[in-house]
């Protein structure tokens, strides 16, 4: 080391330290490294929000136009209708069965590799996740086209449909007449979003303390018993956060389910029909429109969604989080 | 001083520890009356192993009901391990395997057609660092119970008070049943409500692995002054490296140490009395006088 | 003492039961029934991707071939993907390079000097918000930022900015974590000796940290290889024809639009290209191309992850041999 330093002075110990020293160059630019993150989510906040904000600053439309479910942009024939209520209700109904799929199977392989596999089984099932999530999205929704619809329509086709939610007419609803659906967009997103729940429940359950397991089951409990009443509720804010974190994944995943989903800006009657969400119709029209135009304006508007959505949800995960430090 | 404190005076050897220790006298009235039990737990030949690293060999020794047994011994010499075979925690480890016989008024629980969650309420344990679950004290007491079964409102309340009331901490915490957590007691306090927590299982036996270990010496007497309160109706086998404690709270002792080859087995074992001014082999006199472990 | 047991009163009550005795059966059985599902899970997940690997392998056997990866793009015959594969790696270098510097610094400072304060508050934040905004949003984001208001156009560097900007997150966590690996002592022992902190952090902290920090970088090398959503607003969905390896020279007008090496023109990448010709539809031999991108893709996906293990597993072995 041949920079002085001031420990290494020879005479004083207090001697002042040079320019050099005082302005700690490595800890600034360090610092800046570090900082450069708010940056970059502070410009994307003001982007994203002030383009989002264009239609209704700029092209005069209400919101109360925007939560119609009426979606019509092109303005060549007639009033254009920019009811984006089609697509978010996509996005929530998509989101919401992945979710219903995908929980209790990633909580389960959660708990499998913590409280139930031997070492050999976790060895294999670990790295199998990594790659499970190295797959590209675009691979999925290949996967979804190609397998996965069309065996939803051979299967399926012509027969009674699965109505959720809405009951009545059960018989009368057509069925996968495509495959192209609602539920493919779920099957799709919940396998997508199963490493990411998955991981996040398994650290939670591993940092529950083994002594509350061994304490419970010192007590001539099954292991079962031990995992429902002592391990769930010890890691309930960690599989929160895990579901909170696979919801923002699926609500954000626009390629994939872009491709599986059929894309028909309409209320789906039926899971097995055809269905739009935020991510896939700003996909789908972007490339069609111009600049400026209130069509464009209203898919930025749709981005302003989906970013108050994922903002939201960071908090939200705060928020979990913070009761059980506070506790 | 009777008669039995005379005797032992005599008979005790001149090694500085020993005088430190206080033989009560109580232990040659409370030796006599264990004498006449019954066998509780009869382990003949029980060596555990951790893969290929013995643990404990050929342990065989007897726990009679309504007794205190102690283990004492240096690190290592396993202690713990072989405790753990009486209610087969053992089988929560990885790669342990046990050979022997472990008997349970005349059941061996090696058997691998007994229900080892039947077992554990029979043989319960109360462990080195207190670990109530993050719930009420209720909760906590009532937690076993309510597993087997137990919904009926009026009877978990009674098993709690009893239960409590029998680990000396029902004064201390009903007003605050349901209202404060298990983890808001004081160290000496969670142990207690661990031990209530065992006794709500309706055990026989109760195993203690240096349950006063992690407490202060006021709380530490206060477990021990419980152990003995529970020895009228409860088999009682612990685990401590506290010489003095196995002196003051035991009916028999029992002196482990470790092999040259790291395998820890069973010195002598004896009423606690004689272990600790007559013991039979050098080496348990060694550990008791101060000269090793 | 408070009431205790008097030597007459019995403490448990009652004849005891056999321990052979299955006592309370109901929860034995769910015990079982419970094992037997986790273990389901398991098995499903192996599976799952068993029968993936394994359809690609299959559908890649008719199609990945040296020329397949080596050649052009065509219309009429079964063409190759040899410039989209390019664009590929182009950019995932382009990217990185921007990435891991900044990654790792970011790590440093998050890991050795940030203290428990509102700045250090809001860095968490804007890692946490940027991992959880969609990859499209952060594409648009791209879009309005490089494409228009910066008027650069579909670039490979517009892409490669947005992407670093996407996972610089990661990459900052990761290097963190590998940072903070690395035992108290290690820094102590250096500083005691008279060291600087930054001195410690150069020649003591980084160095122990290599195998965590090579495992965050081919990590995120994996993530970033995949990405499409990002690039398809930043860096073009046009097919390539033909690119010129062998244009160097930069003082060519033509060097920026048209060379392989120049970082401002539009580039496809696999991913990107996968999902167009998807969406086009077109072409009589659009499957077969998918399918073979596909299992590139994945194929590369699959190195990057066994790689990321594999070397950080001897970078740590061979750091800690005696």
């Amino acid at each position: 080391m041949a920079q002085v330093t001031t420990a290494n002075r020879i005479g004083s110990l207090r001697a002042a330290p040079g320019l050099l020293e005082r302005i700690d160059l490595p800890r600034r630019v360090v610092f800046l490294a570090a900082t450069s993150m708010i940056g970059i989510v502070a410009l994307l906040l003001t982007f994203i929000t002030w383009q989002g904000l264009q239609l209704f600053l700029k092209d005069g439309v209400s919101i109360g136009q925007v939560l119609s479910p009426t979606w019509q942009p092109d303005s060549t024939s007639g009033t254009p209708n920019f009811g984006v209520l089609p697509f978010i209700a996509g996005t929530v109904f998509v989101t919401g069965v992945a979710l219903l799929i995908s929980t209790p199977l990633s909580v389960g392989l959660a708990l499998f590799l913590s409280e139930v596999a031997p070492a050999w089984a976790r060895a294999i099932v670990q790295p199998a996740l990594e790659i499970f999530v190295g797959i590209p999205s675009v691979v999925w929704g290949w996967l979804g086209l190609t397998i996965l619809v069309p065996f939803l329509s051979d299967t399926f086709h012509q027969k009674i449909a699965i109505s959720l939610p809405f009951v009545g007419e059960v018989f009368s609803m057509p069925g996968f007449l495509t495959g192209f659906s609602w539920l493919a967009g779920s099957l799709v997103l919940s396998v997508m979003i199963l490493p990411t729940i998955t991981s996040v429940s398994y650290d939670a359950f591993r940092a529950v303390p083994q002594e509350l397991r061994t304490g419970s089951l010192a007590l001539g409990t099954t292991r079962w018993q031990t995992i429902r009443h002592i391990l769930l509720p010890a890691a309930m804010s960690g599989v929160l956060t895990a579901v909170v974190l696979g919801m923002t994944r699926a609500a954000g995943e626009a390629l994939a389910v872009q491709m599986v989903i059929g894309n028909s800006p309409t209320l789906p009657a039926a899971i097995t029909q055809p269905v739009t969400t935020l991510t896939s119709q700003i996909t789908l029209d972007m490339g069609n429109t111009v600049f400026g135009e209130p069509w464009q304006d209203a898919l930025w508007t749709m981005s302003l969604v989906l970013l108050i959505i994922s903002v939201t949800s960071v908090m939200l995960v705060r928020l979990i989080n913070k009761r059980r430090m506070g506790s | 001083m009777n008669s039995g404190d005379d005797m032992l005076a005599t008979a005790i050897q001149p090694a500085p520890v020993l005088r430190a220790i206080d033989v009560p006298a109580r232990m040659a009235r409370d030796e006599a009356a264990t004498e006449s039990n019954s066998i509780k737990i009869d382990a003949r030949h029980v060596s555990i192993s951790y893969g290929q690293k013995v643990a404990v060999r050929d342990v065989s020794l007897q726990v009679q009901a309504r007794s205190i047994l102690a283990l004492i011994g240096p690190s290592g010499s396993g202690k713990s391990t072989f405790l753990r075979c009486f209610n087969r925690m053992n089988d929560l480890i990885p790669g342990a395997s046990v050979q022997g016989t472990v008997s349970l008024e005349g059941e061996n629980v090696m058997d691998p057609d007994v229900s080892v969650v039947e077992l554990r309420r029979r043989v319960g344990m109360v462990f080195q660092r207190p670990n109530p679950f993050p719930m009420s004290i209720f909760d906590n007491v009532a937690y076993g119970p309510r597993r087997r079964g137990m919904k009926d409102r009026r009877k978990l309340e009674e098993l709690v008070e009893t239960s409590l009331k029998r680990a000396a901490l029902w004064d201390e915490v009903k007003d605050d049943l349901r209202r404060k957590s298990g983890l808001a007691l004081s160290g000496g306090q969670q142990q207690r409500l661990c031990i209530a927590r065992v006794l709500a299982t309706d055990p026989e036996v109760i195993l203690m692995d240096e349950p006063a270990s992690a407490l202060d010496p006021v709380s530490t007497l206060r477990i021990e002054e419980l152990m003995r309160e529970l020895r009228k109706a409860y088999t009682i086998v612990i685990v401590t490296h506290n010489m003095q404690q196995a002196a003051r709270v035991s009916d028999v002792t029992a002196f482990f140490t470790m092999a040259e080859d790291r395998a820890g087995y069973l010195v002598e074992t004896g009423p606690t009395g004689r272990i600790f001014t007559r013991p039979t082999e050098r080496l348990t006199e060694d550990y008791i006088s101060g000269r090793f472990g | 003492m408070t009431s205790g047991v008097s030597a007459a009163q019995q403490g448990p009550g009652g004849p005891h039961q056999s321990l052979h005795r299955k006592a309370s059966r109901g929860s034995i059985l769910a015990d079982r029934v419970a094992t037997v599902a986790l273990w389901g899970t398991g098995v499903f997940v192996l599976l799952l991707l068993g029968a993936i690997i394994a359809h690609f392998a299959i559908a890649a056997l008719g199609v990945v071939s040296p020329s397949f990866v080596l050649d052009d793009p065509s219309d009429t015959v079964l063409g190759g993907i040899l410039p989209i594969l390019w664009n590929s790696i182009y950019i995932l270098a382009l990217t990185m390079l921007i990435a891991v510097p900044v990654g790792i610094l970011g790590g440093i400072y998050m890991s050795e000097y940030a203290g428990d304060n509102a700045v250090t508050n809001a860095i968490r934040f804007a890692e946490e918000s940027i991992s959880s905004v969609p990859s499209i949003v952060v594409g648009l984001f791209g879009l309005i930022l490089f494409v228009s208001a910066l008027h650069m156009g579909f670039t490979a560097l517009g892409g490669a900015m947005a992407l670093t900007m996407f996972n610089l997150p990661l990459m900052t966590r990761l290097a963190e974590q590998a940072l903070r690996a690395v035992p108290q002592e290690e820094r102590s022992a250096s500083l005691a000796l008279g060291a600087t902190k930054w001195q410690t952090i150069r020649h003591v902290v980084v160095p122990l940290a290599i195998p965590g920090l090579v495992t965050a970088v081919i990590l995120t090398a994996g993530r970033v290889f995949g990405e499409a959503a990002v690039l398809l607003f930043t860096s073009g969905t046009g097919t390539p024809a033909h690119y010129d390896f062998s244009f160097f020279n930069f003082n060519d007008p033509a060097w920026a639009t048209t060379s392989p090496w120049s970082p401002f023109r539009p580039a496809t990448t696999l991913s990107v290209y996968i999902w167009k010709l998807n969406s086009e539809g077109l072409g009589a031999f659009k499957n077969q191309i998918v399918d073979g991108s596909a299992a590139i893709l994945i194929g590369l996906v699959l190195i990057f992850n066994l790689g990321a293990r594999g070397v950080g597993r001897l970078l740590t072995r061979r750091l800690t041999a005696v």
